[in-house]
């Protein structure tokens, strides 16, 4: 009834969404069973025990050790199955697969700034192309953001200082709502906007509408320049800092003669804190970029060292 | 239970005894410097009573600025801050002193058998404490407000927000010490001050659901007391802590607030089902089924409900293992609440059922908090979890708790005992109708939003796109129903201070200690400290005939 005229299920556009759904109405049945069991019971008891003349004084009942163990029982074991269900589905939900679009999203006080690989930026919207599993990074300037699209039945925490990934893959074309679900102040309910899935073909044209752009890898590239990176990690450097080559994904030696995996969030804190995890062999000669570099322009260079090919002799996965 | 010498109960009508607690004594002074739990009960009642109804108001108010989508009635920030003083004041001015600092100090002393708490005169600090908290609270709603939510969550709360978050945090700060010092009373009277032959299984079930609600309160609340020094510590000398702008991390501060978070919500609502367990039994005139097990269950809850803090955080990069570790804990803390539901409903089987006032709100609770409890199952499935998180499925579920449970308890408990805190009844009618109109009015206010949650409205939202509309309309409607049904107690209560039929001192021929004194009690509690020899609720029961 309430059906008829308000929407009771949202839109599902993912290739997660149905199988959220699945195991949403997996619980509603297993909820309307038990709501249903207890309150039939308290209904008919309360109907049939009523106080009336002649039972004032109720009969003994006993303690029922079986019913007991039963009633632990049955829900304990039900909670197995339904934990697996629920685990399963969240690993499926946040491991991305290969071979996806990588988007960054980078949240503020409060709009979201998203950019394409191609170079393409918009503001509170995000064209994306029917088919293809999507990869956000996303990154926060300032307090804690969440980026939620209810029709693909995903959302994460958009944290200041570390990059959070989010997936999905869209299975249906049309205009969805995406929205900041981490209360983030004054302006968190206008931090809204819209997800626009498109054919393939649409979506290369609206790629290159509009002012051309240059990859992020490129821009990435001449920031490095500009600001002075190569000096000391260019290809003709001195030695003074080490080679970017091939660097995304290695691990590396640190000073403290630990190792770490040189991935975004490495690359990203090497950057804004140099001398907090320093590769072996080398002087604490870096200076900071805090407050030089955006957190655009970090992902730009992220890019540029993740498009430099591998060491040679080096094999890439 | 009966005691070696109950004086004879006087035949006729029943009249109030000629001196007990409340007339022992008259003015502001025997009031304010009393140690006697059953004052200090009572000025607590009033406190947590006001809070009720300025936090009520401020929802009153949200609610409505929620009938249209586009924000319209007050701006988004003094929106932020009628939601955030609504949590403040509901969470640790109403809802978590309301059982235990009212009833708990009442019916703790009584229903064993003691003549007060094991330290009155800090019972009566942890009142002060209450008092300072709150009129923190009060200065900071009145002057400049608070915009951070009730959840503090940084580094919003500590480098971000210009609102009076210092004053907010100091006033949490004082009163959680309030909850540590009543949870500390109640410890050690309970283990210490019982009557002859009141063993631990001859103990009152809402005994064992304090008891359980007072090793939480020692053990999380210096959690929270330590976090939120921490946020202040971050806003006024800029250390690094939570804000990894300068060296901290957010998820920090998510941790520590949930390792008390998380308990403090059995903190709210332990203490109802065990005012379940008491009304249960006396309008079905039976023994409590499985008694050890709902006794157990309490423990069981406690204990775990330590350890599913993180289930607050499957979205929030938090390691997607240490996610299936909360969840799994968190269907762990489902099965004993499941088990006291069950045990209840067994409990009416072959009773002598009858529906008065507390009864119908206790009926209520359970129905109420079977449905929070299984929409809790929900939000423990990590895969559904990643969808509901952060939207109205949430308040949706939490509000069945925290009032379809925690309020419905306490409404249940004021008017099983209000005849023993006053000597007088209330109008039963009245009583009943108010029961019916809080359980529509709430129904109607939140389980459209459980719907709302699953389209993906997001929580704490000012405005909100127009197709979520005709839910929110239903639940400001059910909003009003609400308010008009807690208003109505506030005015017969009041009403039969002074008009309301004696009561004599067990009207609702009730076992358990505190029904064999006069209502009210004397400031002693008992004439002589009774000798218990059987169980709880050891109600009279019909030898069965052979045809059954």
């Amino acid at each position: 009834m309430l059906g008829l005229w308000v929407q009771l299920s949202p839109d599902r556009a993912s290739t997660v969404a149905g199988k959220v759904d699945h195991l949403f109405y997996f619980l509603i049945a297993v909820s309307v069973f038990f709501a249903g069991l207890i309150f039939t019971l308290i209904l008919v008891f309360a109907v049939k025990y009523r106080r009336r003349p002649g039972n004032e004084i109720p009969p003994a009942t006993k303690d029922n050790l079986m019913l007991e163990i039963l009633w632990t029982a049955i829900p304990a074991g039900l909670t197995v199955v339904i934990f697996l269900w629920g685990a399963r589905l969240f690993y499926h939900i946040f491991t991305p697969p290969t071979g996806t679009i990588k988007i960054n999203v980078v949240a503020k006080q409060w709009m979201w700034k998203i950019q394409h690989p191609e170079g393409k930026m918009e503001i509170d919207e995000l064209h994306l192309p029917l088919g293809r599993p999507v990869e956000l990074n996303l990154i926060s300037e300032d307090v804690i953001h969440d980026f939620f699209v209810p029709a693909f039945r995903v959302k994460h925490d958009v944290l200041p200082g570390r990059y959070s990934v989010e997936w999905f893959k869209p299975t249906k074309t049309g205009k969805y709502h995406f929205f900041c679900s981490q209360y983030c102040g004054t302006g968190h309910s206008r931090m809204v906007g819209w997800v626009y899935v498109m054919t393939p073909r649409d979506y290369q044209r609206w790629l290159t509408s509009g002012q051309p752009t240059d990859p992020l890898a490129v821009t990435g590239e001449r920031l490095f320049q500009r600001v002075g990176c190569a000096a000391c990690h260019g290809q003709e450097s001195n030695g003074r800092g080490p080679s970017l080559v091939g660097l995304f994904g290695q691990t590396v030696h640190l000073q403290n003669g630990r190792t770490r995996l040189a991935d975004d969030d490495y690359l990203r804190e090497s950057i804004l804190r140099p001398n907090a995890e320093l590769v072996e062999g080398y002087q604490p000669v870096m200076p900071t970029f805090k407050g030089i570099l955006s957190e655009e322009q970090i992902l730009e260079l992220l890019a540029y060292m993740k498009s430099l090919p591998p060491k040679e002799g080096e094999v890439q996965p | 239970m009966i005691t070696a010498d109950a004086p004879a109960l006087p035949t006729g009508a029943p009249q109030l005894p000629r001196e007990h607690f409340l007339n022992v004594e008259y003015g502001v002074k025997s009031w304010l410097l009393t140690t006697d739990h059953k004052r200090i009960a009572l000025m607590f009642l009033v406190a947590v009573t006001l809070f009720f109804f300025l936090g009520g108001a401020a929802a009153a108010l949200f609610r409505l600025e929620l009938l249209t989508p586009p924000g319209d009635l007050v701006s988004d920030h003094t929106y932020n801050k009628l939601f955030s003083i609504h949590g403040v004041t509901m969470v640790w001015f109403f809802l978590i002193p309301s059982i235990p600092a009212v009833l708990g100090n009442f019916l703790v002393p009584m229903m064993i058998g003691a003549r007060d708490l094991a330290f009155p005169r800090l019972n009566l600090s942890s009142f002060y404490l209450f008092v300072i908290g709150g009129l923190f609270t009060l200065v900071v709603m009145f002057t400049g407000g608070l915009d951070t939510g009730w959840t503090f969550y940084t580094p919003y709360s500590s480098m971000f927000a210009n609102t009076y978050v210092i004053a907010a945090v100091t006033g949490i700060f004082i009163a959680g010490f309030s909850s540590i010092f009543t949870g500390l009373n109640f410890i050690v009277t309970i283990h210490k001050m019982r009557a002859p032959g009141l063993t631990w299984f001859r103990l009152p079930l809402f005994i064992w659901a304090i008891y359980a609600t007072s090793v939480i309160l020692v053990l999380a609340t210096p959690v929270l007391a330590i976090t939120l020094t921490l946020v202040g510590v971050e806003r006024i000398f800029h250390v690094g802590i939570f804000d990894p702008a300068i060296g901290g991390d957010p998820l920090l501060f998510q941790h520590l607030f949930w390792f008390y978070s998380h308990p403090a919500v059995y903190i709210m609502v332990l203490p109802s089902m065990g005012v379940v367990s008491e009304v249960i039994t006396c309008f079905s005139r039976k023994r409590i089924f499985g008694y050890h097990f709902i006794a157990f269950s309490s423990l069981a809850i406690a204990v775990i409900g330590f350890l599913v803090w993180g289930h607050h955080m499957f979205v929030s990069g938090q390691s997607i293992y240490a996610g299936m570790v909360f969840s799994m804990l968190s269907f762990a803390v489902a099965i004993p609440s499941a088990v006291k539901v069950f045990n209840w409903t067994a409990t009416l089987y072959k009773g002598s059922v009858s529906f008065e006032t507390p009864m119908l709100y206790s009926l209520g609770f359970i129905g109420l908090f079977t449905i929070g409890g299984l929409t809790g199952l929900f939000l423990a499935t990590l895969g559904i979890d990643v969808h509901v998180h952060d939207t109205y499925f949430v308040i949706a579920h939490f509000h069945y708790i925290m009032v379809g449970g925690a309020v419905m308890g306490y409404m249940s408990g004021i008017h099983f005992w209000w005849p023993k805190m006053t000597g007088r009844m209330y109008p039963d009618g009245w009583g009943r109708l108010a029961a019916l109109i809080i359980f529509i009015g709430f129904n109607l206010t939140f389980f459209p939003q459980f719907i709302l949650g699953y389209l993906g409205m997001p929580r704490r939202y000012h405005s909100y796109p127009p197709e979520f509309q005709v839910l929110n309309v239903m639940s400001t409607a059910g909003a009003s129903i609400l308010a008009v049904g807690y208003l109505l107690p506030l005015v017969y209560m009041l009403w039969s201070l002074r008009y309301g039929r004696i009561a004599g001192p067990n009207p609702w021929r009730a076992k358990g200690l505190e029904w064999e004194t006069t209502s009210p009690p004397p400031t002693d509690n008992f004439e002589k400290i009774p000798t218990v020899t059987e169980g709880a609720y050891a109600y009279p029961e019909r030898k069965e005939t052979a045809h059954g």
